[in-house]
């Protein structure tokens, strides 16, 4: 029959009446969800993501090694003499380097969301409101970690001897995290405020190459020109360097540490507000 | 009837403009606690923008609003937590599966993990997505998306649920499942605030109607009330043999005592008529009379039919910036 203004609705196929009330049937009410549910939740929405699309770690473990390898062999001899003196110079850098790398990839995942309509939903609940982003940043988090986790690994089986053992390897990767979840609210903002997740990836990197190559992550900066000496000398990425070597032979400073901390502190308070404004704008 | 008490949606000269454009300009609605309610118009006309309003989920440039008494600007969060949006746009994450998407959900708005689990299924189950519910949202069909997407939405039974387009895009089984949910919805007591660009869809629904054009609302009523204003339904006939058309409209003129249309086409003629068993009586008629009948229907009059009714234009898409404009939305 073509559509009849007095045909009977009758129920569709595949859909069972009494089941379709059951589960619209006011029911249970449960108390708001706590901020750290939340934001925990959030959590398990970004290790479900890995999980599903495996290959997204590929960054965090694959890119790693290539640093490790590539930065160890190329200039270990010319930089230090010996690729194993270099390489014992050059690992912390290059945990502190890869790890916050991978920061970019937060504002790039938080623009690619808000393309999507699932993001107006997130929006529309009755949560605290940095929860979705802290619970992003939770699952990325973990990535970090993967990614400190496979650096070591990769020194250790090239030759690298921690002095300070696996403790101070264990609190070097921390600090690492702890820096990097200060530094991802940058990116987070920029991936709020920028139209693409290219364009997002395009300036983080622009921003996090300079701030990175420009440290003493390869060279002691008292081989660099004065006035990049004082850039690298104030750069929070050199004091990062300098607290995880410290922290990995056993030398580590205090005021290495406050600026660090000093510094996460500080991006966190500026731009997770900034950051939890603008996504719930939209 | 406006001095009910029990008013679930209120809207006074919202407006909302993106750029130079105008989207919302000046819309009132007053929509009564327990019924569904059809926003009608043709795309781009401003009823996104219209319950994302209400929704909270975009701020009024002017005029308020109330939902179950609670001010959309200043009492907003209070709003959240009695309204449930399913927009456009499947409000589900594509790259988890069903059943994780309403677990999350639930925890989200409080469940205990054991909980949320056994709400997911539930739903998955009312909603025939039990089987699906393993695997990732992206590899759904049309039906199976908007089914979650409406699911998700109901992890709390919501007082007040505002539905943009449910049945846009979707086949005619799907359509009549979503159908039955909101019917469902509606019987356990939410309001609902349903867009539509079919007036079928209005008129199978809705109790009350209101009909968008440039973002401003230029007609209100019941589905009768409005269908009246446009004329009545009408009963669509084509024969086998053209050459019997002119005895077909004398029999259909006796036997439903009105005037005959007879249409471009020449095996087709069409005769006002809102009662379908007058109508079977009619085309029952024809055939005693030896006029063999091809096909007929009982049709509504189009969406275009009541703008052109009310307004004088047809139902023109208003959206050749709507694309934009939705982007704008949207970001």
């Amino acid at each position: 029959m073509s559509t009849d203004a007095t045909t009977q609705p009758t129920a569709a196929p595949g859909l069972e009446e009494a089941l379709v009330r059951k589960a619209l049937a006011p029911g249970e009410r449960p108390p708001r969800a706590s901020a750290l549910s939340a934001a925990l939740a959030f959590g398990w929405r970004g290790m479900l993501k890995v999980k599903h699309v495996p290959e997204q770690l590929l960054d965090v473990t694959i890119t790693p090694v290539m640093f490790v390898l590539m930065f160890t062999y190329l200039f270990g001899g010319a930089i230090a003499g010996s690729t194993g003196e270099y390489l014992n110079f050059i690992l912390p850098g290059l945990l502190v380097m890869s790890v916050t790398f991978t920061t970019v990839y937060a504002g790039v995942a938080i623009n690619t969301d808000l393309t999507k309509g699932v993001v107006d939903r997130f929006r529309s609940l009755p949560i605290w409101r940095p929860a979705p982003l802290l619970g992003a940043l939770l699952g990325d988090t973990v990535r970090y970690l993967v990614g400190g986790t496979v650096i070591m690994v990769v020194g250790l089986i090239l030759g690298y001897r921690p002095d300070n053992g696996p403790l101070g390897v264990l609190a070097a990767i921390g600090l690492v995290i702890v820096f990097s979840f200060g530094l991802s609210w940058v990116f987070t903002t920029m991936g709020l405020v920028m139209r693409s997740p290219n364009a997002v990836m395009n300036a983080g990197f622009m921003s996090i190459f300079p701030l990175t190559f420009l440290s003493n992550v390869y060279v002691e900066p008292d081989t660099l020109p004065a006035g990049l000496e004082a850039f690298v000398n104030v750069n929070p990425i050199s004091h990062l360097v300098s607290a995880s070597r410290g922290l990995m032979d056993g030398s580590v400073a205090g005021s290495d540490l406050v600026v660090v901390f000093g510094t996460a502190a500080l991006l966190t308070a500026v731009f997770l507000p900034l950051t939890t404004r603008l996504y719930r704008r939209g | 009837m406006s001095s009910q008490p029990t008013l679930a949606i209120e809207a006074s000269e919202l407006a909302k403009s993106f750029g130079e454009t105008k989207a919302v300009d000046g819309v009132s609605l007053a929509v009564r606690t327990g019924s569904v309610y059809g926003v009608l118009g043709p795309n781009g006309a401003g009823k996104t923008t219209t319950i994302k309003m209400l929704a909270t989920l975009l701020r009024p440039d002017a005029g308020s609003a109330k939902v179950l008494g609670h001010d959309i600007v200043t009492d907003a969060d209070a709003v959240r937590g009695q309204v449930s949006l399913t927009g456009q746009l499947a409000s589900v994450d594509e790259d988890l599966t069903g059943r994780e998407n309403l677990i999350l959900l639930a925890r989200l708005l409080g469940f205990k993990r054991d909980r949320a689990k056994g709400r997911a299924d539930e739903l998955l189950e009312a909603f025939a997505l039990s089987e699906a519910g393993g695997r990732l949202v992206k590899n759904y069909s049309g039906g199976m998306r908007r089914r979650l997407d409406i699911a998700a939405s109901l992890v709390l039974t919501p007082p007040v649920m505002f539905l943009d387009e449910p049945t846009t895009g979707l086949d005619p089984r799907s359509r009549n499942q979503v159908w039955d949910i909101i019917r469902a919805l509606a019987g356990a007591g939410t309001t609902i605030m349903l867009c539509t660009q079919y007036l079928e869809e209005a008129d199978q629904l809705c109790e009350g109607i209101a009909v968008i054009d440039h973002g401003k609302v230029i007609a209100e009523g019941t589905p009768a009330q409005l269908k009246a204003s446009v004329g009545s339904a009408a009963l669509h006939v084509r024969l086998l043999e053209s050459e019997q058309r002119p005895e077909a409209e004398r029999v259909l003129g006796g036997k439903l005592s009105c005037e005959v249309t007879l249409e471009s086409d020449p095996a087709a003629l069409s005769a006002p008529c809102a009662d379908a068993d007058a109508a079977a009586a009619a085309v029952d008629e024809l055939g005693r009379n030896g006029i063999e009948v091809a096909g007929f229907s009982l049709g509504q009059p189009s969406l275009d039919e009541v703008f052109l009714a009310l307004t004088g234009h047809p139902a023109e898409d208003q959206s050749e910036n709507g694309t934009e404009l939705e982007k704008e939305e949207a970001a």
